[in-house]
């Protein structure tokens, strides 16, 4: 048993839930809080906002055993750099401890055998997990709205609320991981990006998010949506913390992942103060077009500005393919996830129909039950886009759709090439409007397609990208988006610390939180 | 290019799911609305260009691992059944197949 250091916490002056993952574990590593009393502390305020929908899963005696293994590794001097930080799961990352879902009803009640990667890795860098976190169902939505799993303190499914105004949709799909982190839940989560899921909601939600090149975070144990593209990332309250989780994060899984880049791990905090002088930060004429909202644009113009103050030059680029963007993720996507979704059949895990058989019909029972799990297992969403995939990869269709978006990814991968010959880094706002209100794209699935405009083509392309609070419009926050080239996580890092040195945005916290 | 209903049922049998006459509808004119966005995508002159599935092969050529021949996995059957629907002696039951 942990004896942990006697508390002194009453000494400091914020509060825990106002720290950050740099000054949790500072003052964790110095005795001047436990991991318990931060553990506990966090709980607390996750029922006492529970409203907010953000957690699905939680299990205090798990959180509270890690917690006192953290104080413990601590007591004996293991210096782990995230020890006893408390921090939250994206519900799509498998944890053994814990039920996963993926917001989905065909996987309620699942426990997995296993840790993802991801999670795992946070776990030995000495991170303590207060639960699971809202998304939409396997991670396809840009609202948080297609949840079909309660939410903790709900008997039914409801989507996260945006606590900046929580008739808003925090974004999605990571939306219960930027709730968290926005509401002060928790210091930090994992989200997934695989069209723009960390960086929108962390946008929409006023908090840091970063997606790095894909291959550099494990993929094993995220249940998968999109293989080519689904990637991991931290979300937090900064850049600097979430340079400590993505340091954690990242790093190759060769015997797990077959996709995983053979990049030796590495620490990205190392280069959070370099110098920003010289920096040629390209912006994409697409990216500030007729279809940006004027305060989004206001306010990346603003950012810029900043930047500019810091030593970095704006260069005019373009990404002529941006707009294609759309149709190419969308096709690509629902290939992937028709085929990663057919796993789903009610005979290995989760929900299986009870009431199937059908005598009129001319299907086998077996047939007629695979059809009624999947029927009442997913949702509208998640059955369009598998109806999408399989048309575009059936016989006589593969080479016009699945075969050409990829011909045409390729095309917007080499665009991203030819900018960065003349630049360093891109910017832009990272979704062309701030979060919407609950319900407003009502039954228009394309509507929400439009949405992910900005942060498609660095999906398609595998580059890292993230966004960094940059102002409000209308009273909510706007993101700014920063494109890194492959592997430049530390450079677009680099570049959000040093923005969030000269501005406060990333501090501002919504009203009651 | 249009889909028909027939289109919809066809697509929803080779994905295994049953829709209900409305959702059968309703997605019709969704699937449709989406489709009216590929059209461009379609029209692009890709002439020459390889398709690109990891996306860093971008930049650099990327080969896809191949792991050892060897048994690397521990037996672990009763955790991974633990969340099935339906098990008896180690084995995943499924509806009678064969009359």
């Amino acid at each position: 048993m942990s004896t942990g250091p006697v508390s002194t916490h009453s000494e400091m002056t914020a509060p825990i839930h106002e720290m950050g993952v740099a000054a949790l574990a500072g003052a964790l590593r110095g005795g001047r809080l436990s991991a318990v009393e931060a553990a506990r502390h966090q709980l607390d305020r996750m029922r006492q906002h529970q409203a907010l929908g953000a957690f699905v899963a939680v299990d205090e005696d798990l959180t509270l055993a890690q917690a006192r293994a953290a104080d413990a590794r601590i007591a004996a001097g293991d210096a782990a750099p995230l020890a006893g930080v408390p921090i939250a799961h994206k519900d799509i990352f498998v944890t053994a401890g814990l039920p996963t879902s993926a917001g989905s009803r065909i996987l309620a009640g699942y426990r997995s055998p296993f840790d993802a990667t991801v999670v795992r890795r946070l776990a030995e860098a000495g991170a303590v997990t207060l639960g699971k976190l809202s998304c939409d169902e396997f991670a396809m939505g840009s609202a948080n709205e297609n949840v079909a799993v309660p939410a903790l303190g709900f008997d039914h499914a409801v989507p996260a609320r945006n606590p900046w105004q929580t008739d808003r949709i925090p974004g999605g799909s990571s939306g219960g991981s930027a709730v968290a982190v926005a509401a002060r839940l928790a210091a930090a989560a994992t989200g997934t990006d695989t069209g723009g899921s960390i960086r929108q909601p962390a946008s929409f939600c006023g908090v840091t998010g970063i997606k790095p090149t894909y291959g550099r975070a494990s993929r094993y144990g995220m249940v998968a949506f999109a293989s080519s593209l689904d990637q991991a990332g931290p979300m937090a309250r900064s850049a600097e913390d979430c340079a400590l989780l993505l340091s954690a994060m990242c790093g190759p899984d060769p015997d797990r992942d077959s996709t995983s880049l053979d990049r030796p791990a590495e620490d990205f905090s190392l280069r959070l103060a370099d110098s920003l002088e010289g920096l040629r930060i390209g912006v994409p004429r697409e990216f500030l077009g007729d279809g940006v909202a004027p305060g989004v644009r206001a306010a990346v113009e603003a950012a810029l500005s900043e930047y500019e103050k810091l030593g970095a030059r704006r260069v005019e680029i373009t990404l002529p393919l941006t707009q294609l963007s759309i149709p190419v993720y969308y096709i690509l996507a629902a290939a992937e996830a028709s085929s990663n979704l057919s796993r789903f059949d009610g005979v290995k895990f989760g929900h299986r129909a009870s009431n199937y058989a059908d005598p009129s019909s001319r299907k086998s029972a077996l047939e007629q039950m695979y059809e009624s799990t999947r029927e009442e297992g997913f949702g509208d969403e998640v059955k369009r886009r598998i109806m999408i995939g399989t048309y575009v990869l059936s016989h006589g269709y593969y080479d016009a759709y699945y075969l050409q978006a990829q011909k045409v990814r390729r095309m917007i991968a080499n665009d991203f090439q030819q900018a960065f010959k003349h630049c360093d880094l891109i910017a832009g706002p990272a979704a062309p409007t701030v979060a919407w209100k609950l319900g407003a794209h009502g039954d228009d699935p394309v509507a929400d397609y439009l949405a992910d405009i900005f942060t498609l083509p660095a999906s398609l392309a595998g580059l890292p990208g993230m966004s960094v609070p940059a102002g409000f419009d209308d009273g909510m926050p706007v993101g700014l988006q920063l494109i890194g080239d492959y592997c430049a996580e530390a450079r677009l890092l680099n570049a959000a610390h040093r923005f969030q040195e000269a501005t406060d945005w990333h501090l501002r916290k919504p009203a009651g939180f | 290019m249009s889909l028909s209903s027939t289109d919809i049922a066809r697509i929803a049998s080779l994905a295994r799911l049953r829709l209900a006459p409305d959702e059968s509808q309703r997605m019709l004119g969704q699937i449709n609305g989406f489709f009216e966005l590929v059209e461009q995508m379609r029209s692009v002159d890709t002439s020459g260009v390889e398709p690109l599935a990891h996306p860093v092969a971008a930049v650099e050529d990327i080969t896809l691992r191949l792991a050892d021949d060897v048994v690397s996995e521990p037996n672990n059957r009763e955790a991974n059944q633990r969340s099935a629907p339906a098990v008896e002696n180690g084995l995943f039951l499924v509806p009678k197949v064969i009359e």
